[in-house]
């Protein structure tokens, strides 16, 4: 036997060999299995999401109500509020903070770690027939590390100085030195915080990707993969080649903030605009690494519940690539307005329009899923949908923004917000809804209530677009984004009736998420059971049974068909799980020889 | 291929004829070099754009004996090959003796870097100064302003990153060698110094990268 297939085989048996009950500790806190591992993340990023939600609630006290003493600000320090004899106002110094943890914390400790950590820890290995991920311990360190970040960021709100405040992109030289936001150690443990972040992410990076290429099951060739399960190895790739860079920016301002280097101070003949160069070199493909899980998420639901195959496989598959190639040689168009030569931005705006192709095609292919599908209209499918019509929304004024003239008079307003909030909202969390929805039955072993689920997802879509469909009116008649206190400007105070309205519908919003939660976890013990396939599904994870066990698949599964064979017109059912061997197979192909390319796969 | 061989293990799956480990070095890898083509990107962004903060070659740093270090950490490269070659052949010796070979050449360029930074913060050449006046070697105390506060932070920022992952690849060496002498490889286990190799291979051309561009342009 060969070095490699003895090295296999170790590592083939090293999955399997602990399948008696595990300690308390071994099973539920230090676990190297990927699934317990996926709902460790899960829960702790569900917390961050409710803080970060309740920190843009804040924010929007002050905007709706600018100067005016915010209900239980008294609860807070005197470092963030203001106390006068009606109760605390809030301080702009708090505010600033506010911005930038809200950003932060939702977009790298709440969506990223749900899209990534959660789906991406939980799917990959059942999709694609594995009993765990290549390094289970890995796996382990990755969860274990963002801990420790998550606790530097929420301690940085304790420390002098409160929270960073210089915008979730830390532009310098604001962020480069305390003498401008009075942050001085805040936003050095934001630094620190997100940089152990960014190590935790690589490390599951290096997991993912290496699970997948190396251990398919029998049979799962590249375009047997669910597109959940592709859409997360790019994700897989953008994490492992943006995020070192993104690590090379923070330590280098960390070090202009602690040591007084000076990298990014232009005072000492530093370079402002090399750490917009290198965030955004990071910034954008991260844009892509929180929506293309996304889109493989919804792209499982909605074929499944509207029991057609997915539109295009093959074209969905390479319009994910092709996303995450178009990711790099983008981020330029964050910057038009930081000074760049007009010809460079013109390139970088038609670069960007070019990714309006490969996203057209994956909404076009969506459309064409559902259409005259057998339509089930339950809360995944829901949520789903929701995700693609407000990606579409968030998508198009994208396009607003890449067009450099139009970007001039936009940019840095309220009509930004709205655009990343219909993208990473409307987009994004959507389809975690859907996501968690959908696969809390493999993970809990009992189905979410359906009618609080429906009642979630109608308050939720119509509160969500009041709250965000209003700040692109805001944006454009011109009040901009990271203002405490808009009202000080004449031609922007008649926003103030808007500004409420807007911050009465946050608060709603804010409050229709506890339905959820209540949900989620009543469900856990009072959930109607789930069989091991409830949706009738066809990949991998729903052959096994819910929970499935440690070590995953009882029996190496082999894989003969693509993922989304559902009412084929050879079939008893509905659905052919992937499983399934061809019907009526002619006698040789009863022997399993599934690693023959197919002339599907390659 | 039999029913057998399918359950025998991982060989007869899809995926490529790569040990995980192996290809997770890779993976790893490249997320490496990224991480270094910020630092450098960013070095050669700010020279470009400020020349008056960096001097020419050798007015500062101490070429020759940066030379030297960079010629001994290719002969670390040389030793590590013939730690793998010797296991390969199943010389259990060998690969203790190389292995030991490499960890102390490695220790070496780890202690000719921290004598060199040790020589050049006695020059006057600081992470955070002002300016430098040029010092030592080749000029008079109180010689010519050369250089800004650029040059050392970029200096000491990409050479001490470098030198911080010999120095970790130096402890993942210690860490190999532990293993060997309590004999865990062999000719057909050897992926542990296989990957050992990759990194510390991936170090040192990481090196002659920064030398070129920091010591010799």
């Amino acid at each position: 036997m060969s070095t490699i297939e003895q090295e296999m085989v170790h590592a083939a048996e090293g999955g399997h060999h602990d399948h008696h009950e595990l300690p308390f500790i071994r099973k539920y806190i230090f676990s190297t299995d990927h699934k317990m591992i996926a709902k460790q993340f899960m829960f702790v990023s569900l917390f961050f999401l409710v803080i970060g939600g309740l920190l843009a609630a804040m924010m929007r006290w002050q905007l709706g109500y600018p100067s005016q003493p915010m209900p239980g600000g008294m609860l807070l320090p005197d470092a963030m509020m203001a106390p006068t004899p009606n109760g605390a106002i809030m301080l702009p110094e708090f505010y600033n903070s506010l911005v930038t943890m809200h950003g932060t914390i939702m977009i790298f400790f709440a969506i990223m770690p749900l899209l990534v950590g959660l789906f991406g820890n939980l799917l990959i290995p059942l999709q694609i027939g594995a009993e765990d991920m290549a390094f289970p311990r890995l796996n382990m360190i990755s969860f274990w590390l963002a801990i420790p970040a998550g606790i530097l960021m929420l301690a940085s709100f304790a420390v002098e100085g409160g929270a960073a405040g210089a915008g979730w992109t830390s532009y310098a030289p604001l962020s480069a030195s305390g003498e401008w936001t009075g942050v001085y150690l805040g936003q050095q443990l934001w630094l620190a915080s997100l940089t152990i972040l960014g190590f935790s992410s690589l490390v599951g990076a290096v997991n993912y990707i290496t699970t997948v290429i190396n251990m398919r099951a029998p049979g799962m060739t590249w375009f047997r993969m669910p597109l959940a399960t592709w859409a997360l190895f790019i994700t897989a790739i953008l994490i492992l080649l943006a995020i070192p860079v993104l690590a090379g920016a923070l330590i280098m301002l960390l070090f202009d903030q602690t040591l007084g280097t000076g990298f990014f101070r232009p005072e000492v003949g530093g370079e402002p605009l090399l750490w917009q160069h290198l965030f955004w070199f990071f910034g954008h493909p991260e844009v892509y690494i929180l929506i293309l899980p996304a889109m493989g998420i919804a792209s499982e639901v909605l074929s499944n519940r509207a029991r057609k195959p997915i539109f295009g496989y093959h074209s969905m598959v390479l319009a994910i690539i092709g996303i995450g190639f178009l990711g790099w040689i983008v981020w330029g168009h964050h910057m038009f307005m930081s000074g760049m030569n007009p010809l460079l931005g013109t390139s970088f705006m038609i670069s960007t329009m070019a990714i309006a192709v490969p996203s057209a095609i994956k909404t076009f292919n969506w459309m064409a899923t559902v259409w005259k599908g057998d339509i089930h209209l339950d809360s995944p499918m829901l949520y789903a949908l929701a995700f693609v019509s407000m990606f579409i929304i968030g998508g198009l004024s994208g396009i607003f923004m890449a067009s450099t003239p139009v970007d001039i008079y936009i940019h840095d307003t309220y009509f930004i917000v709205a655009h990343i909030h219909y993208v990473l909202f409307g987009g994004s969390l959507f389809a975690i809804f859907a996501g968690i929805t959908f696969w809390y039955p493999k993970m809990f072993g009992r189905m979410m209530n359906e009618s609080l689920n429906k009642l979630h997802f109608g308050l939720t879509i119509v509160l969500y677009n009041l709250v965000f469909w209003p700040m692109h009116n805001l944006g454009l008649q011109g009040m901009m984004r990271r203002i405490y206190d808009f009202t000080q400007y004449e031609y922007l105070a008649p926003l103030q009736p808007m500004n409420e309205f807007i911050s009465i519908s946050v608060f709603l919003l804010v409050a229709t998420q506890s339905i959820y939660a209540f949900n989620f976890f009543w469900s856990l013990f009072k959930g109607e059971k789930a069989s091991d396939n409830p949706w009738d599904s066809n990949t991998l994870e729903w052959t096994v049974p819910s929970p499935p066990p440690h070590g995953n698949f009882p029996e190496m599964p082999v894989v003969y068909r693509g993922p989304y064979e559902y009412s084929s017109p050879e079939s008893e059912t509905d659905f052919y799980p992937q499983t399934t061997p061809p019907s009526n197979p002619p006698v040789q192909d009863l022997i399993p020889e599934p690693v023959t390319p197919t002339p599907e796969g390659f | 291929m039999t029913t057998q061989a399918m359950t025998a293990g991982r060989a007869p799956m899809p995926g490529m004829k790569v040990y995980n480990l192996k290809l997770g070095m890779w993976i790893f890898l490249l997320s490496e070099v990224m991480f270094f083509t910020g630092l450098i990107g960013s070095y050669v962004i700010l020279r470009f754009a400020h020349p008056g903060q960096f001097t020419e070659p050798g007015v500062v740093l101490n070429v020759p004996l940066t030379a030297f270090n960079t010629f001994l950490l290719i002969c670390s490269s040389v030793t590590m090959v013939k730690a793998y070659a010797a296991i390969q052949q199943g010389d259990q010796q060998g690969l203790k003796n190389w292995l030991l070979a490499t960890i102390l050449i490695g220790a070496s360029f780890v202690g000719v870097q921290v004598y060199e930074y040790i020589a050049l913060v006695g020059e006057g050449f600081v992470p955070v100064a002002e300016a430098y006046h040029a010092v030592g070697r080749h000029m008079p105390h109180d010689g010519p302003v050369v250089g800004g506060q650029l040059y050392g932070s970029t200096f000491y920022t990409m050479t001490g990153f470098h030198g911080a992952h010999v120095s970790i690849g130096v402890l993942c060496l210690c860490f190999t060698y532990w293993r060997a002498a309590k004999g865990e490889y062999s000719a057909d286990n050897l992926g542990g110094v296989e990957i050992m190799g990759l990194y510390w291979h991936f170090v040192d051309l990481v090196w002659i990268i920064l030398f070129t561009i920091v010591y010799l342009i």
